[in-house]
């Protein structure tokens, strides 16, 4: 079995293990939290021997020549020698806004020590100062210098219970990324697009609506936001505005319980936008939120007739449990 | 035999137009075996972008293209699904769906049968015969 050397010491790899499960056996605080190498929070860098391709997938080129790698999925095939990241790849970064937009969703601003470079609807992870980290789509457009996220408060949940109730103005975290491929991309200006997501797959949707708008899209824009009632709905005055402002944009609020009103859809996401739109050949499509709704939609998406290079998706992939 | 002047032979998979091809049939083929009630079991993954690119390699294969497979691969790729049941009628049913794929998009008939043929010669190796 290969070895991993980290702060001059060797550790032995168990059969299939990943580095990351092996320096946690060790003892040693690695920053961790997806296990699924989606979310970023335990990149390492390799300073000697061969990284396996599958644990630099989806990395910047930049990052893989300097040898970044998600531990959590790395299992080399030879001995390794491996450090913490480097300044570079995380921004120190200070909280400048906490506000509910609805009882459960809050709405946090960072400003980053230094420059940026992201797309709306791609996503940070957000690591506080114990190496606690967790995940966030970016919900604004670059330009405005901070980062916006929306973050639910989750029961148990460490990180959003941190910022829902303990975090004030001015706390520091730091922050990695950004990453994920789910955002508005140029080019066919005329395309109908179609964003639907639930939950705070709203954030990723709102960045993309404001950028593609930005960016003077011309083709129909419908966006669907779900919930489980209404109270889970947020951002409403704010999309019905922008709804009112572009004839070509459209919103739709869908709750699964509740009753039908002009306002709101009652029924699930995918029902909602099915019976709105049941063809939808030539759409682009954008969907966000739970892992398992993401997947359902999509495939529904893609038997309605849109084209699998058209959709986009973000799947919100929990935390792994503390085991 | 005709015998072709040396260095025009193009290939199968040059013939159907490469990569633009599969690009082109990927999803037709995908959204076929999806709906269809004799074969969706078996292609109903949760992860939708892993079985597309599954197809996008299946076509590429069965039009002659740039990928190799061995007779191993496809027996312990399909292994899975013969104990679920993956028999002859299964087959027959994904290269039926793969011929109407290819007409949909315009392919004519003399390629989509040496298409079928290259199915065809994988059938031993999925069944695990």
């Amino acid at each position: 079995m290969p070895t991993i050397e980290f702060d001059g010491r060797k550790y032995h790899l168990a059969e299939q293990e990943s580095v990351l499960d092996a320096l946690l056996r060790n003892g040693i605080q690695a920053a961790h939290s997806c296990k699924a190498g989606s979310c970023g929070s335990c990149l390492m860098q390799a300073t000697q021997g061969p990284v396996p391709i599958r644990a630099q997938a989806g990395l910047k080129d930049s990052w893989k020549t300097q040898g970044y790698f998600l531990s959590c999925v790395c299992r080399p095939e030879g001995d390794l020698s491996i450090g913490k990241v480097g300044a570079d790849a995380q921004l120190g970064a200070t909280i400048t806004l906490l506000e509910l937009l609805s009882p459960d969703v809050l709405r946090v601003r960072l400003r980053c020590d230094g420059r940026i470079d992201f797309r709306a609807g791609q996503y940070v992870t957000i690591v506080q100062e114990g190496g606690l980290a967790r995940s966030y789509s970016i919900a604004n457009l670059p330009d405005e210098g901070e980062l916006e996220l929306h973050v639910r408060k989750i029961a148990g949940g460490r990180m959003s219970g941190w910022l829902h109730k303990g975090a004030v103005v001015g706390d520091r975290v730091s922050v990695l990324g950004p990453s994920g491929e789910c955002f508005y991309v140029p080019g066919t200006p005329d395309q109908p697009l179609l964003l639907a997501g639930t939950g705070t797959g709203l954030a990723p949707l709102y960045g993309i609506l404001r950028d593609a708008l930005r960016q003077g899209h011309r083709g129909p824009i419908h966006v669907f936001h779900g919930a489980l009632h209404t109270g889970g709905l947020y951002l409403v005055d704010e999309l019905r505005r922008l709804a009112s402002l572009h004839s070509h944009v459209e919103y739709t609020p869908a709750v699964l319980n509740g009753e039908e009103s002009d306002a709101v859809a009652v029924g699930s996401i995918d029902q909602v936008v099915l019976k709105r739109f049941p063809k939808l050949s030539g759409w682009r499509g954008y969907v966000c939120g739970d892992p398992t709704l993401v997947q359902m939609l999509k495939k529904k998406l893609f038997l309605c007739g849109m084209s699998s290079r058209d959709i986009y998706a973000d799947a919100f992939v929990p935390a792994a449990q503390p085991s | 035999m005709h015998i072709m002047e040396f260095g025009s032979a193009k290939t199968l998979y040059e013939e159907l137009g490469g990569e633009a091809a599969v690009n082109a049939a990927v999803d037709v083929f995908y959204r076929k075996v999806l709906t269809d009630d004799r074969v969706s079991s078996f292609f109903d993954d949760v992860d939708m972008d892993r079985q597309i690119g599954k197809q996008r390699a299946f076509l590429t294969m069965v039009f002659g293209g740039p990928v190799a497979y061995t007779g191993k691969d496809m027996r312990q790729g399909h292994a899975h699904l013969v104990a679920r049941g993956l028999n002859d009628s299964h087959v027959d049913a994904v290269i039926e769906l793969l011929g109407e794929s290819l007409r949909e998009v315009g392919a004519p008939e003399h390629l989509i049968k040496r298409v079928a043929d290259i199915a065809e010669s994988a059938r031993a190796d999925v069944l695990n015969r």
